[in-house]
């Protein structure tokens, strides 16, 4: 056994403990075991390089390294412990533009180490294949990298998330691919740093502009794909360094990416071209100017009473109620609900929220269990035995109009909320969702909308439903009218 | 097309003039000896004055319903003879008008009542004949929309509560059982048969008064309507039985034999059976036997509340309260919304508001019929002279109306064939083979690496459960830190300034990701709690 092959077989252990914690993650029961093997796999990766790295390194060297990880893992630790639920998406794009920039660094050393002092046996083609991995990992990097920050910028309101529209900018794209195709020949057959520069900046622009014209509804879609490309961008890595360890880990969180873009699509039945091209929701929606009638307004009191006589109740989240951050409040409302016997059920929009799953973490955090909390497709067939829906902060996701083949969200798989007896929307306004799109939910008969704060409107109800509740549990339940005659 | 506004009233008192006078609204009383209903309450007044109109109350038309004539005038209405209330524009009754009041019917009046066109053509063809616009409240199609106007529902409400207390009233024991120093008390056992609206509201209402309650139906579909209300669902083992329009079809032959075989089982345990069997324009399906009420317990009660199309039940007498020989007791009054009039002049009145505002889009104090809208083309039985009943059909069950029904022309991708399927898996492949079979060794060995790694990573990403899919990014965020270990081999050979710097911050900047990534996605973990 010699160090190398020692290190090899670390290697091929924290990859197969990869494996594992992305497989522990497939059930609430395995998730944490998961974590561990994660964490397992990468302190045995971590101990092998370091000790391989170490054999004959400077002291300055040494120091420097401790240094960094010391710092580097104290801003890890420190942003993990104080960040808001709330707040996860953008704590996920700015830790990818990092894997970003660390790719780009890796990249550009690469090559410095090659144009320094070009190792044993990389000659010929090989040389050739080297500089074009060189190319391909500082590329995907930098696209990370600014994309990842723009679309930090974006979900932290820093910048405004409506989509950027360039003129031609379809065009744009293409040309930075096209050039980066011409760049990357160039750099193979005559390798120089202006080039390498050239690259990276256009590959920083690309990035750039890429997000700028996504607008902030397709975020869970661009952090899965940003998610996708820091994992390409590691195996390209692994491909200029010949590890395997990187391409194996890269490839894994590339395809996890990949796989997360892919369902988000699915759940708007848009294209992940239509996504990354955006521009979505500017286009007036064509005949938007129908008149669907009057919608009608409800207040906190009245919803109490309505959930006071409800049997079954289900509650659709969206970005909004994380945007009011109510999602105490709606735990709580849950929890008195659930004290008087009513059944009480969250369903989730697959494109709820700003993140793939962030509406489950938001529940989780305010204690509401998991097992009450659904998906689509678990949950679309019961609303119509349900007394009463309540839609805090959701719009498109819970649009009627999706059936409706002219609409711009046509064959969007929606939640079907309005076959449940009543619904009840919290919102801030009548200003149409995302996609622009009006929703005829609002003018239906047996919605009531609930204008406000969607906090300070669920703390009203639990406020009006908490005495009754409290009445109950001394004396008899009084008597439920019978609200779901009929039909 | 569509819009129509109804003739200008020919200036009857002088003193209304130019177009934009508000519309006269008359509320009869009623005649009929037995209702004490009223088709308008103070509290409905007070909104249909804010519409526009100028409402006019017969006098004594709520004296029944304990609504005053002074109630009326507080909420803004006139107190008028029953001449002037019927030289209104439009009129609002409960009932069908008798002949003696369709001659009182001033022509090119719009009537608002309960009409029966079904079962009473020649009405509905000589209010035509009077040139009177006739909007039948009992003609409201079952479509969502029109639901806050169905007054079938909302007095099939009243009626099952009130079924529930007439048996109660009969029955000569506790519905609800009970533990006494004077000995122990079972619960009433209650079946009721046909679970609509009125079946749920009286399964509701026994099941509060603390019976045990049973139901049948012969669409399955309402099984969890009757859990939800608090009954046990007792299925017909047949395979049945939609109701496109919402209503209850006629049943088949075997379907009739099996379920008479559970009534006769049924009929020898329960207390009370209420039966809620209706057929619109039938009459009502009969349903049990003189046999099943001759299997019944002395002393148990019969609702019959189809009593008025004929009766559900053998040997009942409509309006009355028969005792058969064995002792039980038929109840087949017609009468049962009637029995709570102030509830059902209020449920009648708000059914009769939600109309108004439909039929008054500019809140102008005018009456528009527009006969592009189902609702109000559906109601409408008789305009200008002419019968307009029946309407064309509307096909909508639970279907909601005003989006299209779901699966029309929803673009739905193609699944590829097989054909073109196995030629891009083979372009793919071929693609592939051509690029790997030209490259060094060496990075073939990696490519495979990272080809077979790829299609773990789908597989394994794929069962990952949607609601950990935030946890999951968080997790490969921190496993995508693992390029710090080319970082580390980059610092490892040291030399180059440049290199040492760039490694020492790429190590950095993956090192934030590796520990948030685990420190979060632990911390978000640990949130998840099961119930």
């Amino acid at each position: 056994m010699t160090a190398i092959t020692a290190v090899q077989a670390a290697y091929i252990v924290a990859a197969l403990l990869f494996v594992l914690s992305l497989a522990g993650l497939s059930k609430h029961e395995t998730a944490r075991s998961g974590v561990v093997y994660g964490i397992c796999g990468m302190t045995v990766a971590l101990a092998a390089t370091i000790a391989l790295a170490t054999r004959d390194i400077t002291a300055a060297g040494g120091a420097l390294l401790v240094t960094a990880m010391l710092i580097g893992g104290g801003i890890g630790l420190w942003r993990a412990r104080v960040v808001q639920m709330t707040g996860m998406p953008e704590l996920i794009a700015i830790l990818h533009s990092l894997v970003g920039l660390a790719a780009v660094l890796v990249g550009w050393n690469g090559y410095l180490e090659v144009a320094h002092a070009a190792p044993a046996g990389l000659t010929g083609s090989l040389l050739h294949i080297h500089h074009a991995e060189v190319f391909v990992g500082v590329f995907i990097g930098a696209v990370t990298f600014t994309g990842s920050i723009v679309a930090y910028l974006k979900l932290s309101a820093r910048i405004a998330s409506r989509p950027l529209m360039l003129p031609g900018r379809h065009v744009l794209n293409l040309g930075a691919l096209v050039a980066f195709v011409a760049l990357t020949v160039w750099f193979v057959i005559a390798p120089q740093l202006g080039l390498l520069i050239a690259v990276t900046v256009l590959a920083l622009a690309l990035g750039w502009h890429l997000v700028a014209s996504i607008g902030g509804g397709d975020m869970p879609v661009v952090v899965s794909m940003l998610n996708s490309y820091s994992g390409w961008a590691a195996a390209a890595s692994g491909f200029l360094l010949d590890n395997d360890l990187l391409i194996v880990t890269g490839a894994l969180v590339g395809s996890s990416g990949a796989y997360l873009s892919y369902i988000m699509c699915q759940a708007m039945n848009r294209s992940f071209v239509s996504v990354i091209a955006g521009g979505f929701g500017t286009e007036q929606a064509a005949g938007a100017d129908v008149d669907l009638g009057e919608h009608r307004e409800t207040s906190a009191a009245e919803v109490a009473t309505l959930l006071r006589d409800a049997t079954s109740v289900i509650i659709t989240p969206g970005y909004g109620m994380a945007v009011a951050q109510a999602q105490a409040p709606v735990a709580e409302l849950t929890r008195l609900l659930r004290a008087r016997g009513v059944q009480v059920r969250f369903g989730i929009h697959p494109v709820a929220g700003r993140l793939p799953g962030h509406m489950n973490v938001l529940l989780a955090e305010a204690d509401v269990p998991y097992d009450i909390v659904l998906e689509m497709d678990e949950i679309n067939d019961d609303f119509a035995g349900t007394s009463v829906v309540l839609v805090i902060g959701a719009n498109d996701t819970v649009n009627p109009a999706a059936a409706d083949p002219g609409s711009p969200i046509a064959g969007m798989p929606v939640l079907h909320v309005w076959e449940a007896e009543h619904v009840i929307v919290f919102k801030r306004s009548m200003a149409a969702g995302y996609a622009g799109v009006q929703n005829p939910l609002f003018f239906r008969d047996n919605t009531r909308m609930l204008f406000g704060d969607a906090k300070a409107r669920v703390e009203d109800i639990v406020g009006a439903l908490a005495p009754a509740v409290a009445a109950q549990r001394e004396g008899g339940d009084a008597r439920r009218v019978p609200v779901a005659a009929g039909r | 097309m569509g819009q129509h506004d109804l003739p200008e009233p020919n200036g009857l008192t002088g003193t209304r003039e130019g177009p934009a006078t508000a519309q006269r609204l008359g509320v009869a009383a009623e005649s009929a000896a037995a209702e004490t209903r009223v088709a308008v309450t103070p509290a409905v007044v007070r909104q249909l004055v804010e519409l526009g109109y100028e409402v006019e109350v017969e006098s004594g038309a709520g004296r029944r319903s304990s609504f005053s004539d002074d109630a009326y005038e507080q909420a803004g209405a006139k107190i008028c003879s029953r001449d002037d209330c019927w030289q209104a524009d439009v009129l609002l009754k409960v009932n069908p008008p008798s002949p003696a009041e369709v001659d009182a019917l001033r022509p090119g009046t719009t009537l608002i009542s309960l009409i029966g066109p079904a079962v009473n053509p020649e009405l509905v063809a000589s209010l035509a004949r009077r040139e009177v616009s006739v909007l039948a409240m009992d003609a409201v199609p079952r479509i969502s929309r029109a639901q806050s106007m169905d007054v079938l529902s909302s007095m099939a409400n009243i009626a099952g509560y009130r079924a529930v207390v007439e048996a109660a009233h009969t029955f000569g024991r506790f519905f609800a059982g009970q533990v006494t120093a004077a000995g122990k008390v079972p619960p009433a056992k209650v079946l009721v048969a046909g679970a609509g609206v009125a079946g749920l509201a009286a399964i509701g209402a026994a099941k509060s008064l603390g019976a045990i309650v049973r139901a049948t139906d012969p669409r399955p579909e309402v099984a969890e309507q009757v859990r939800s209300m608090g009954g046990e669902f007792l299925a017909v083992a047949v395979e049945q039985q939609g109701g496109g329009d919402g209503y209850a079809k006629q049943t088949s032959a075997d379907y009739d034999r099996r379920a008479s075989e559970l009534y006769a089982e049924q009929a020898a345990e329960v207390d009370i059976i209420i039966t809620t069997a209706l057929i619109p324009g039938r009459p009502a399906p009969r349903l049990l036997t003189a046999e099943h009420v001759a299997g019944m317990r002395s002393g148990s009660v019969i609702v019959d509340m189809g009593a008025a199309q004929g009766g559900n039940v053998e040997g009942t007498v409509p309006g009355e309260l028969v005792v058969t020989d064995n002792g039980v007791s038929i109840i087949g009054y017609t009468d049962l919304p009637a029995r709570l009039p102030a509830q059902a002049s209020q449920l009648y009145a708000t059914n009769v508001l939600n109309l108004m505002k439909l039929l008054t889009p500019g809140r102008d104090g005018r009456l528009t019929l527009d006969f592009d809208d189902v609702v109000q083309r559906s109601m409408t039985v008789a305009r200008d002279g002419e019968v307009t009943w029946p309407p064309p059909p509307v096909q909508v069950s639970a279907a909601p109306a005003a989006a299209a029904p779901a699966p029309v022309a929803v673009p739905v991708k193609k699944p590829l064939s097989s054909g073109r399927a196995f030629a891009y898996v083979g372009l793919g492949a071929a693609a592939l083979f051509g690029l790997t079979a030209f490259a060094p060794k060496e990075f073939v060995g990696n490519f495979t690496v990272f080809a077979l790694a790829v299609v773990i990573g789908y597989y394994v990403v794929g069962k990952v459960h949607h609601a950990l899919h935030t946890p999951l990014m968080s997790v490969t965020n921190a496993i995508s830190g693992i390029i710090v270990v080319g970082a580390l081999l980059q610092l490892g050979q040291g030399g180059n300034l440049a290199v040492t710097v760039l490694a020492a911050a790429a190590i950095l900047l993956a090192t934030v990701n590796i520990i948030g990534g685990f420190a979060v996605t632990r911390r978000m973990l640990g949130m998840f709690s099961k119930g």
